[in-house]
């Protein structure tokens, strides 16, 4: 009895131990994410990953507004691409200036900043995660993976066209990444994630790959104006590749200024045509601007939600005794204003005469005694959350506004340019007549038109400031001006000093950030820094 | 000897008498209150013969005519020699041990005698426990232990406490200390309406704490140990008479210290004196002291009840029922928790195998008041009046804009109490912790148990975010897709939220002993298996407005993330010649969170004592009661605090407001995730050194003991090479710390006499901490890892991990100073002398955490009285004043987006003006937090026996956070993370008890 009493509680025990032993595994899976094995199944599953990878433009994260960002080790909210990225190219310019102190911020006006600048940490590695995703995608769309998914051949010929879009947002970005911080680390789909440190290129590498690769994949892209909204098609990549063109002799020490005349006019060629309202161009429903878009980052302020881009770029200029309801938003965040640079680029400010001067000056200095008060310097109305016919947009604290990459007012000035600076293959009539297309837009009529005589480089600096101010282009348009980082042209606060100063010329490249130089033994910090 | 020679004396005279075989009977019971004691062990010395006492504390014995002596024994009880000559009935009192060395305690998967411990483990039972209300178990030993640092979170009513021992081994991963509950590993986290997983036990309930500090004691628990584990023992019945306790606590909370900002008189003329006449035209002419009207005094009761006893006899039970009702100082703030605690501990087949079951229950209802009030208190203008007079934004005053959409004026701050009125947060948690406890002793091989623990731990947090649509903080927050200017709008807040927690927990080990009489040891191997299973269940819900416009859903019902560890431990104890003591142990640990080839890892330790004392030096002398010396090695590991299934990507799909346009539609996002596919266990090798002394039959006892704990393949987040994962950031095994410290602990018996026990307690600890890697490759112009973001500015963090540095240093901007030492406005050193101040000229400075903590308890016993206090101090801890740095500005102050401000008083002492930035990351900001505080006084007062004689009643009165001496002039200097910024205050609680036992 004794042992039987034991033997049964031992063999309880014992089965008890062996049972809990052998049931349970270590291998876990999440409850609702799931593998690449999983979304690239179907067709659907493709577009949703490629819509990652254009979101990546105007997404801080896969939770909007925010809450799930994609890059980490900065406030969510900034780190958008287009903020950061009009951060580098206005705040450290004639263009903007900010009143807040973020970290890093006042660096770029200030023109102090370092390799651990915040905020060129975070669009580096914005550019670099835009690329990431696209590498990724070129991979999971090759015909290998497609053909053992078992992928519907009608989808298939889709995600091929995704396929090149995503070659074409990989080289944009080494295009962006090549005009701000110059000589990067490079990969792509062709090594395996994470099986290699990348190695450094400089920048002619950058722009010669950026080249070859555009070529590429040109045919495979979309017609011009026949893809979605909102997808890249030839156009985007003949205005992405004259655009570097223009600046080639920057990138690379020789001037291309006949392919930068080829490509603009092959853009504009493509039949676009300037909308007939400039102050229309940034409002809520400006996605019905495609005549002039070349290609759009899409926002949409129920569906698409961040605290950067456009909804940035209507909240932060507005402050002092400006009604924020006339900007269609519910607030505004006192930060962004100009400086006298740019107003006096116009003869008249008000817009009375050219519409493009969308300046608020009640309560505002036109002289900035102190950055961080609002109410010193002029602020800028250009961006409105409201539609063309006076409604508001969907949400007064998400804009609406969509943010065009390429418009055809720039293949313009690019051609005008390039043919002045000796580009071959265009003319200087017709270079004039586009730049005068603009002025005749911008004024209503002929008044504002110009000579051939009067069209000359300089003109075409502070046109292009004038026609594209806080679109992203300035910082590049001085340095190849040589106005940048030089005493000969000085704004308020350059440098740091209220009257301008130049800085030293090292600054006209951004440092590769110390996040990644600690990370990546491969690369070699740019001289200066 | 002097009983010895009666003995003798007495055996020689009797000896004819009783040469035969005969029976003794008796009864043991307790000296203190003469109750019957239970399985109390009666054996005749020198023999095998013995018997247990009964459930009515009697034996019955046969002896033989050659027996002389009884030994009579009781766990935790002074043993008693009796002699059994001419006589056949004994009643035997034993005594509780005042020897603290022959206390049992309780370490991982056993126990051991407090005078065979080889680690370092200290322990703490319910008479040493801190009084007063105290809401929350792990309060109850605070300052009590040297090495382990408990500061409570906040104020709030339930409010958790962040507990390090040895300061932690970790950076990124966490460095909570893993907590033991009768067995049971619990999740440190805690659940949505409750974040304070330990406020859900009820400190009564507590028998016992074990801290176990070094590897040697901690390792066997290897894979959650490296911050130290702290075991828990509840309270379980004892056969005998029912005991029937009863004790209720009643408290009086007051707020002890308020920010110190202006009065409305002072922003009067502050303001007159350097505003412009736009400011000027909106000061108001009232006197609202903001932080009075947000705080109150606030009462608490606590009551409990337990009984005890056996059913029938044999089956030992513990009853425990208690309530606690808090208010929070805070307005509208309150915790209400029912727990319910059952204990049984039956035995069978003659003891061979005991069973513990238990089970405790609570239940807790809270409303949590916003504290954004806090911080609104300190910066809302005084010069306005608390209610507007009318009756929009619910009556209460705000600062307008005619021409906002709302009528609010954009970002500025709400009516503090308008805050906490308008919002009702309330909270339902229960929890459900079931064990059970298995012990077999062989029947053919009584040495060898056959232990089996299990339990499941299972809680459900509920809540409601309720916010009228007329409430100034989320007023027209949400406009209709399609509306225009004018709306439809749509305002408040309708939330909900819904938690539910499973844990499961199984665990089996052998334990063999037996004595190697050849070598005269004692050898004891234990060896087991163990399972836990860690899952959460979130269910998610729309963000809907009051009248329930759903203004985001998500796009999952719910959400299981879940991590389980499968655990082989072993341990073996050698104990020769009662001198020395060997112990190793050694854990082989899997953890789902790591893929499968660095899913497993082993953590050895081993450790060795030396009782001097019972080396012939010591053995007979009077003076040295205890010495022993100790030391150890070991190993444990870390894998708390990181992500679940992060060694592969998974693809997660965005939300509805997260979708991207093509053409005309709308697309969700799928988007890879950052992962590493390498990242393994972080492991800590911790050496210790003690030495345990006692003099003057312990009079005179403690320890004095020292460490070193270096923790490599630190799990630490740190940059990827650009293009190499889908996150820029990730946590990877990069990277080595240090801690070596040296503790100190000595108790004290002063006095102690018939009617007069002094008790004195002090403990210190040093702890020095080092960062000494942190990057894949060494880049001196890496300055570190920055965190600690503080208020002001968007993302400015204040604090640094680098290497070469301690953990959690300040990065600031050095302040420069006029001749009269008052800081000079902007101005700051220009370190690395390139006429630029940016990012490169911060610098590390000092850090948050103490270099010393000590402690000292004192407890005075006069007759009935008894009088004790606890007082802490901490030393070389530094403290960012976030409030003076964000409100102590004239910028503030007068804000330029055209509203007034309170502000910080320190304005008076820098005079910032609050432009630019820099002035945020000064170090002037950064003060010296040292402080000196009492933490509890408490008066008792034992009435004694009432109620004719059938209960005891005891009196007691506390006061806690009493007096605190510190030059930081902040609310408090005693906070975790190095940022003072709206610090919910500890109140001065007052309160008075009772206790009965009947």
């Amino acid at each position: 009895m004794k042992t039987n009493i034991y033997k049964i509680v031992l063999a309880t025990v014992v089965s008890f131990v062996v049972m809990a032993s052998c049931s349970k595994s270590l291998d876990l899976l999440p409850t609702n994410d799931v593998t690449s094995t999983t979304v690239y199944s179907t067709a659907t599953g493709y577009k949703q990953a490629f819509a990652k990878v254009y979101a990546s433009f105007a997404l801080t994260g896969n939770t909007g507004p925010a809450g799930n960002g994609d890059i980490q080790g900065l406030d969510e909210g900034t780190a958008d691409f287009l903020r950061l990225y009009w951060k580098a190219q206005e705040l450290s310019t004639d263009e903007a200036v900010v009143a807040w102190g973020d970290p890093g911020l006042p660096d770029f006006h200030k023109m102090n900043w370092s390799a651990s600048n915040p905020m060129l940490t975070g669009l580096y590695y914005r550019s670099f995660y835009q690329i990431t995703l696209a590498n990724d995608f070129i991979r999971q769309a090759s015909d290998a993976n497609l053909a053992s998914r078992g992928i519907a051949a009608d989808d298939v010929v889709a995600i091929k066209k995704f396929k090149t879009e995503a070659r074409f947002l990989r080289a944009y970005q080494y295009a962006v990444l090549m005009d701000l911080f110059g000589n990067v680390p490079f990969i792509t789909d062709a090594d395996a994630l994470g099986s290699v440190l990348p190695k450094q290129k400089t920048r002619t590498e950058l722009f010669n790959y950026i080249e070859s690769e555009l070529k590429a994949i040109e045919p495979d892209l979309v017609d011009a104006r026949k893809n979605e909204y909102g997808r890249a098609d030839k156009a985007a990549a003949w205005a992405l590749l004259a655009r570097i063109y223009l600046n080639a002799q920057v990138y690379t020490g020789t001037a291309r200024y006949t392919d930068a005349v080829t490509y603009s006019k092959k853009v504009i060629d493509a039949g676009y045509s300037l909308i007939s309202d400039y102050t229309k161009l940034m409002r809520a429903d400006n996605y019905n601007n495609t005549s002039e878009f070349i290609l759009t980052i899409n926002y949409d302020g129920m569906k698409t939600q961040n605290w950067g881009g456009t909804t940035f770029l209507t909240h932060a200029p507005i402050g002092g005794s400006m009604v924020a309801s006339t900007f269609g938003v519910d607030g505004g965040w006192g930060g962004l204003r100009t400086t006298k640079a740019l107003s006096d680029k116009f003869a008249d400010i008000t817009g009375a005469t050219d519409k493009r001067a969308q300046f608020y000056t009640t309560g505002q200095n036109v002289d900035i005694s102190d950055v961080s008060t609002f109410t010193d310097g002029y602020a800028i109305t250009k961006f409105r959350n409201i539609k063309a016919d006076g409604t508001s947009g969907s949400s007064l604290t998400f804009a609406d506004i969509d943010f065009p990459i390429f418009r055809l007012g720039e293949m313009y000035l690019v051609y005008a340019e390039s043919v002045l600076r000796g580009g071959t293959g265009g003319d200087a009539t017709t270079a004039l007549g586009y730049v005068n297309a603009l002025r005749q837009r911008a004024y209503g009529n002929s008044n504002g038109n110009i000579t051939s005589g009067q069209l000359t480089t300089d003109f075409i600096l502070d046109e292009r400031s004038r026609e594209l101010y806080w679109e992203g282009f300035r910082r590049s348009d001085l340095i190849r001006y040589g106005k940048f980082t030089e005493s000969t042209y000085l704004w308020p606060w350059k440098g740091g000093v209220k009257s301008g100063s130049g800085v030293d010329a090292f600054r006209k490249l951004y440092p590769i950030p110390s996040a990644d130089i600690s990370s990546n033994p491969n690369l070699v910090q740019n001289t200066g820094y | 000897m002097k009983k010895t020679l009666v003995a003798l004396l007495l055996a020689v005279i009797c000896l004819p008498t009783f040469a035969q075989d005969r029976t003794v009977t008796g009864k043991v019971t307790d000296a203190k209150d003469g109750s019957p004691l239970v399985a109390a062990s009666v054996v005749v010395k020198g023999t095998k013969k013995g018997t247990s006492t009964g459930a009515d504390g009697t034996f019955t014995l046969k002896v033989s005519a050659s027996d002389n002596t009884l030994v009579v024994s009781f766990l935790n009880y002074a043993s008693k020699e009796i002699s059994i000559k001419g006589q056949s009935t004994f009643n035997v009192t034993l005594s509780p041990t005042s020897d603290q060395l022959n206390e049992v305690v309780v370490i991982g998967y056993g126990s051991v005698r407090k005078k065979d411990l080889t680690g370092s483990v200290a322990n703490i039972t319910s008479k040493d426990f801190n009084t007063g209300v105290v809401a929350t178990p792990e309060q109850l030993i605070s300052g009590k232990v040297a090495g382990v640092a408990i500061t409570s979170n906040s104020g709030a009513p339930g409010a958790g406490s962040t507990i390090r021992i040895r300061g932690g081994a970790s950076l990124n991963a966490s460095n909570d200390p893993l907590i033991v509950i009768d067995g049971m590993p619990i999740d440190a986290g805690g659940i949505s309406g409750q974040a304070n997983a330990l406020a859900l036990i009820n400190p009564n309930d507590i028998e016992s704490f074990s801290v176990l500090k070094d590897a040697s004691a901690s390792a066997i628990y290897g894979a959650r140990a490296s911050n130290g584990v702290i075991l828990i023992t509840t309270k379980k019945g004892k056969k005998g008479a029912m005991k029937v306790n009863f004790s209720s606590q009643y408290g009086i909370a007051e707020n002890s210290k308020q920010a110190d900002i202006f009065t409305a008189d002072e922003i009067r003329k502050i303001v007159n004196e350097k505003g412009t006449a736009a400011f000027k035209a909106v000061l108001g002419a009232e006197n609202t002291d903001w932080q009075k009207q947000i705080y109150q005094s606030a009462t608490s009761t606590d009551n409990n009840l337990s009984l005890s006893g056996a059913v029938a006899g044999a089956l030992p039970y513990r009853l425990s029922l208690g309530n606690l009702q808090q208010d929070g100082i805070l307005k509208t703030g309150n915790l209400k928790r029912t727990t319910i605690g059952v204990n049984l501990s039956p035995t069978f087949f003659k003891d061979h195998l005991s069973v513990n079951l238990s089970y405790k229950y609570s239940e807790s209802s809270s409303r949590f008041a916003d504290q954004g009030a806090i911080g609104s208190a300190t910066n809302f203008d005084p010069t306005q009046p608390v209610y507007s007079g009318s009756k929009r934004f619910g009556g209460y005053w705000e600062w307008l804009d005619a021409t906002s959409t709302t009528g609010l004026r954009s970002l500025s701050p709400r009516n503090p109490l308008g805050i906490l009125e308008q919002k009702q947060d309330n909270s339902n948690v229960s929890r459900k912790i079931a064990s059970a406890l298995i012990d077999y002793k062989v029947h053919f091989l009584p040495d060898l148990h056959v232990v089996v623990n299990t339990g499941s731990d299972i809680a459900t947090g509920a809540g409601t975010i309720v916010i009228n649509d007329s409430a100034a903080s989320s007023y027209k927050r949400y406009k209709d897709a399609g509306g225009m200017f004018n709306g439809p709008f749509h305002g408040g807040v309708n939330n909900q939220y819904l938690q539910e927690r499973d844990n499961s927990y199984f665990n089996a080990y052998l334990n063999y002993a037996t004595d190697l009489k050849a070598i005269s040891s004692r050898l004891e191997l234990t060896g087991g298996y163990e399972y836990q299973d860690y899952k959460t269940t979130n269910y998610n819900f729309p963000d809907r407005t009051y009248d329930n416009t759903i203004v985001s859903s998500p796009n999952y019902a719910f959400n299981v993330p879940e991590y389980r560890l499968i655990s082989y431990l072993g341990r073996a104890n050698l104990n020769i010649k009662n001198k020395y003591i060997l112990t190793a142990s050694v854990r082989q640990d899997g953890s789902s969170k790591f893929n499968p080839d660095n899913r497993y890892a082993v953590f050895p330790s081993a450790a060795l004592a030396w009782k001097l004392k019972e080396e012939d030096m010591f053995k007979s002398s009077t003076v040295v009661s205890d010495l022993k010396l100790r030391a150890s090695y070991g190993v444990t590991g870390q894998q708390d605090g990181i992500g679940y299934y992060d060694y592969i990507s998974y693809y997660n799909l965005g939300t509805n407001t997260a979708q991207y346009q093509f053409g005309n539609a709308f697309y969700s996002i799928y988007r890879p995730g950052g992962y590493y596919y390498n990242r393994k266990w972080e492991q800590t090798a911790t050496a210790n050194v003690a030495l345990d002394f006692g003099f003057f039959n312990n009079r005179v006892s403690g320890t004095i003991e020292a460490y070193n704990r270096t923790t490599t393949d630190l799990l630490n987040e740190i940059n990827q090479p650009a293009g190499t994962n889908f996150s820029n950031k990730i946590v990877a095994n990069i990277g080595s710390m240090e801690n070596n410290g040296v503790e100190f602990t000595l108790n004290l018996v002063p006095i102690k006499s018939k009617d007069l026990t002094w008790d004195l307690s002090v403990n210190a600890t040093y702890n020095k901490n080092k960062i000494t890697k942190l990057t894949i490759s060494d880049d001196p112009t890496y300055a570190g890892a920055r965190y600690g973001g503080i208020s002001g500015g968007t993302g400015n963090t204040i604090m640094i991990q680098s290497v070469g540095y301690n953990r959690g240093s300040f990065f600031v901007f050095k302040q420069v100073y006029d001749a009269k030492g008052n800081p000079i406005d902007g101005l700051f050193a220009d370190l690395n002398r390139d006429g630029i101040i940016n990012e490169k000229d911060l610098y590390q400075y000092k850090g948050n955490d103490p270099q010393w903590y000590l402690g000292a308890n004192s407890k005075v016993t006069y007759k009935k009285w008894n009088a004790g206090i606890v007082m802490r101090a901490n030393l070389g801890n530094y403290l960012y004043n976030n409030v003076a740095s964000s409100t102590g500005t004239l910028r503030n102050i007068m804000n330029p987006l055209g509203y007034i401000n309170n502000g910080s008083r320190d304005y008076l002492t820098s005079g910032f003006s609050g432009n630019g930035a820099n002035y945020f990351l000064s170090d002037y900001y950064v003060k010296n937090a040292s402080f000196f505080r009492i933490d509890n006084i408490s008066l008792g007062y034992n009435v004694g026996k009432v109620w004719n004689d059938k209960a005891s009643l005891q009196l007691n009165a506390n006061i806690q956070n009493a007096y605190i001496l510190t030059k930081y002039n902040g609310l408090d200097p005693e906070m975790t993370g190095g940022v003072d910024n709206n610090f919910y205050p500890r109140p001065r609680t007052i309160s008075f008890g009772i206790n009965l036992n009947f």
